[in-house]
């Protein structure tokens, strides 16, 4: 056996009466690479900040390379070498590469003296993990993974022997996380720990030596990553079984039910979002649309439910067309059978401070059946939503309840329950299990399909590829505004992940 | 891990957590009054008996706390509409004119329920007037309505002048206010009310029937909020406009009607100095009252069932402070008003500063009763 690089004994931690770590133990093998999956809210994160002392632990504790240590502040953590690369980058975005690797670790007052020794120090970086980033290069004007690495480079520069990274690949591309991959596997031979945490399975399989599941704020299981399965771990995170790829059959094509033209559409700063996209939907069929996030995905969607103004282009919806001056109603598109779960349930979809019952009449609140003339009829919007919560299994089953008390899987599963339920002719769903847990996904993905099977048309839009190619009919990359190709649902994640970069597009116009 | 700190139950968050804030505002209040040398506990004895002590006591505070239940039901119809009304005070004054409107003609032959009637109708329409400009310009053009309702305050506090200065006056008159009303426009007094309760109230103590109006609109404005479709959209739109743009709740509409049904509440606020008082329509009869709404609404957390205990307790703070001023020269009425400030301070803008331990004190001594671990962890 290795030695350990981490050892965390007996580690306790509530907020209130939430118990997010209880009584874990944990042991990482120096010059490994070490996987921790879970669903969300599992505590993966919370175990994360204790060790790098965002948080104190109520009890326990941490040895590092086999000392008991105490780590009160991200400053000891350092010291201790133990370095982190967050979800969302801590970086100053106007300051350079440079700038950014010394903040906080400036040796005087002066900064000339830091800069020449951190250029220096990062040009030895460079050549040892073969990372490369032009140091005076500003921050804002990099690729979010150039920007993930100048957060590992900040990292090692401060000296960290164990880095733990935090769902690093959630807004990388797949040839990003690829190159990610490459260079965590380069950090480990030589001699680095790295702690990765990830409710992807694939990433688990496709990286790590061993991997522990978190479960509901426990360590159930570690295993050797070698010997172990997807099946056995998913099953572990969920704690039964679960389906990871959902069963469909043919699709049964009908008439055309939305049809979008030569659409373009800004943002609220004027930069063109999506520019000239034109495709069908037809009855029966699941068309997804790939892509990295900010690609202009999310205002395609708005464009189409009436809530972003359109610059040119045209919508049709049962060959009649939509307003896309910004002024429609999506009430209005909804009584015309266009339902739309938004990308952000926390604040579209949902109104969380609402309780849940609230939430399900949401966007059709002035339907008859739940008002007595202008009053709410508050028994029948309550039966509504139990009707709803039964049908749907969300949990907990108690339409009083503050929405946001409920788990992300259940929000999702609100919102879902609320647009199927009116039995829409076109649904388009945004992000369908973002910040979803595992269980959760297959009854989604299940929803889906069976809308489909009915002779719905839907639109999904997902960043999660795995998600897109389960799913759809047929496939639509989008990169920078434009739709770059289409491809069946047998397409390989290589070639997505290429269009999805937009390699394609380039190549095209050279 | 959204939920840093877990649910309390109700009755902990609507009452104790209020009373910590209350206490720890007169604790450092009696620091202040310790600081000009008197003795604070018998600044308080004096304080709360002046307030609750005796029948004309309650009666007065009861009469302070009409005006501050109106204006707080006011704000708080804004606040839940995402908009902060500050013009309760001018909305008030304004309102004035429309009372003055429904009194004026008619005190000498209509009885005084019908002139009530009118008066409520015609101080709530000037009221909404007033809070329709702002609104309209909060909803078209974007203009801050935190912004506009000042300056409208200021705004009608010029028109008043002018209006009880050069219009109203009767001529020959040296006061700068409408004549004195007739019998019609006096609102029946409750001071009879005080005899059941073997307590003697003269004749002359303002407390009238408006304050069952205050109360009713306290009723109203629970169903318009939690029992309407117009009050599920403005909640919506308070919450997240987003969310009300996707359900097809036109943000415009919602912003006028909010604003108006405010300005109308604040409006009826007039009624009780000016027809159950003053019997008159004085120069700034509003007296702060369209400001304390705010801090009213904030410490009943935008709840009829919170504002009408905050509203008395703000009648207690000027009633009794009236009496305090009287009883201790060293203590003048700023020093009511640094009270109520602390009151404002501690309920209002730290109202989560104890939170945190009381929920932490809650979570250790019964992890049960707090019961958010539930909604956790059966994520399906």
């Amino acid at each position: 056996m290795a030695e350990a690089a981490i050892e965390l004994v007996g580690i306790s931690k509530s907020f209130g009466a939430v118990r997010a770590n209880r009584d874990i133990n944990l042991e990482v093998q120096k010059g490994t690479i070490h996987g921790i999956i879970g669903e969300n809210g599992a505590g993966k994160s919370t175990l994360m900040s204790i060790l790098y002392g965002f948080y104190q632990a109520d009890q326990g504790e941490i040895r590092v390379n086999g000392k008991p240590t105490v780590i009160r502040s991200p400053n000891d953590a350092i010291a201790n070498g133990i370095g982190m690369v967050h979800q969302h980058f801590m970086l100053v975005d106007n300051f350079t590469v440079l700038e950014n690797v010394i903040l906080g670790a400036e040796s005087n007052a002066l900064l000339n003296s830091s800069i020449s020794k951190a250029r220096a120090e990062l040009k030895r970086l460079e050549q040892e993990y073969s990372l490369f980033v032009e140091p005076d290069a500003v921050i804002e004007e990099l690729p979010v993974g150039l920007q993930q690495r100048v957060e590992i480079l900040k990292a090692l520069y401060r000296g960290a022997e164990i880095l733990i990274l935090d769902e690093p690949t959630g807004v990388l591309t797949p040839p990003e996380a690829d190159h990610l991959f490459r260079i965590l596997k380069q950090l480990k031979e030589q001699g680095k720990t790295i702690v990765l945490i990830t409710h992807k399975l694939r990433e688990i399989m496709a990286i790590t030596d061993n991997v522990s599941v978190m479960r509901q704020g426990t360590m159930v299981a570690t295993r050797e990553t070698a010997k172990t399965t997807v099946e056995e771990l998913a099953e572990l995170m969920v704690g039964r079984r679960v389906l990871l790829r959902v069963e469909k059959g043919e699709p049964a094509l009908g008439a055309v039910k939305l049809s979008v033209r030569n659409l373009t559409v800004k943002d609220s700063r004027g930069v063109t979002m999506v520019e000239d996209v034109s495709f069908d939907i037809r009855a029966g069929e699941i068309v997804g649309i790939a892509g990295v996030a900010g690609n202009g995905q999310s205002e395609l969607l708005e464009a189409i439910s009436g809530v972003r103004k359109a610059v040119s282009g045209t919508v049709t919806l049962d060959g009649k067309p939509i307003d896309l001056t910004g002024a429609a109603d999506p009430g209005e598109l909804r009584d015309r059978g266009l339902a739309h779960v938004p990308e952000d349930r926390h604040h579209v979809g949902l109104v969380l401070a609402f309780e849940e019952n609230e939430n399900s009449i949401l966007g059709y609140h002035d339907k008859p059946h739940y008002l007595n003339g202008p009053f709410l009829n508050i028994e029948a919007i309550r039966r509504d939503a139990k009707e709803k919560i039964e049908k749907y299994d969300i949990r907990p089953s108690d339409c009083r309840l503050k929405t946001a008390n409920f788990s992300g899987g259940n929000q999702q599963k609100i919102v879902l329950a609320r647009e199927i339920e009116r039995d829409p002719g076109v649904l388009i769903v945004g992000q369908p299990t973002r910040g979803v847990d595992v269980g959760a996904i297959e009854f989604i993905h299940r929803r889906l399909i069976d809308m489909r099977d009915q002779g719905k048309a839907v639109l999904v839009v997902s960043v999660e590829l795995d998600e897109i190619r389960s799913l759809s009919d047929r496939i639509l990359v989008m990169f920078a505004g434009r739709v770059v190709g289409e491809r069946g649902p047998d397409a390989t994640e290589g070639e997505l992940g290429l269009l999805m970069a937009g390699v394609e597009q380039q190549e095209a116009a050279e | 891990m959204s939920t840093p700190y877990a649910k309390l139950p109700r009755w902990a968050d609507y009452g104790l957590i209020p009373l910590i804030n209350l206490l720890v505002a007169f604790a450092v209040a009696g620091l202040v009054v310790l600081l000009v040398g008197e003795n604070p506990f018998r600044a308080a004895v004096i304080l709360v008996d002046g307030a609750f002590g005796s029948g004309p006591g309650i009666a007065y505070t009861l009469f302070y706390a009409t005006s501050f239940i109106f204006t707080g039901l006011a704000v708080a119809v804004a606040f839940h509409g995402g908009l902060f009304n500050i013009g309760g005070e001018g909305q008030a004054y304004f309102a004035g004119l429309g009372v003055a409107l429904a009194c004026l003609p008619f005190d000498g032959f209509l009885p005084w329920y019908l002139i009530f009637l009118l008066a409520i109708l015609c101080s709530a329409v000037f009221g909404a007037l007033w809070a329709l400009i702002p609104a309209y310009l909060q909803a078209k053009r974007g203009s801050h309505i935190v912004i506009t309702t000042i300056m409208f305050n200021f705004i009608a506090s010029s028109l008043m002048v002018y209006m009880l200065v050069d219009v109203l006056k009767p001529t020959g008159s040296m006061a700068p206010q409408t004549r004195q009303f007739l019998e019609g426009a006096q609102l029946p007094r409750l001071g009879f009310l005080f005899d059941y309760i073997g307590m003697k109230v003269r004749p002359s103590v303002p407390l009238n029937i408006s304050f069952l109006l205050a109360l009713f609109m306290a009723f109203l404005v629970w169903v318009l909020i939690w029992r309407t479709k117009l009050g599920y959209e403005i909640r919506t739109m308070g919450f997240s406009p987003k969310a009300a743009r996707y359900a097809g709740i036109s943000e415009t509409r919602i912003i006028i009607v909010t604003m108006l049904i405010s300005g109308a509440l604040a409006g009826m606020m007039a009624m009780n100095p000016i027809m159950g008082d003053q019997h008159n329509v004085p120069l700034d009869f509003v007296a702060g009252a369209g400001f304390v709404g705010i801090a009213v609404a904030l410490m009943g957390r935008s709840h009829p069932a919170g504002i009408v205990p905050a509203a008395i307790l703000f009648g207690m703070l000027y009633q009794g402070g009236a009496e305090l001023s009287f009883e201790m020269p060293s203590i003048s009425r700023d020093m009511i008003v640094i009270i109520q400030g602390l009151v404002i301070l501690f309920a209002g803008a730290l109202e989560h500063m104890f939170r945190p331990a009381v929920q932490a004190m809650f979570a250790s001594v019964s992890p049960k009763s707090v019961g958010v671990v539930a909604a956790k962890g059966e994520g399906a």
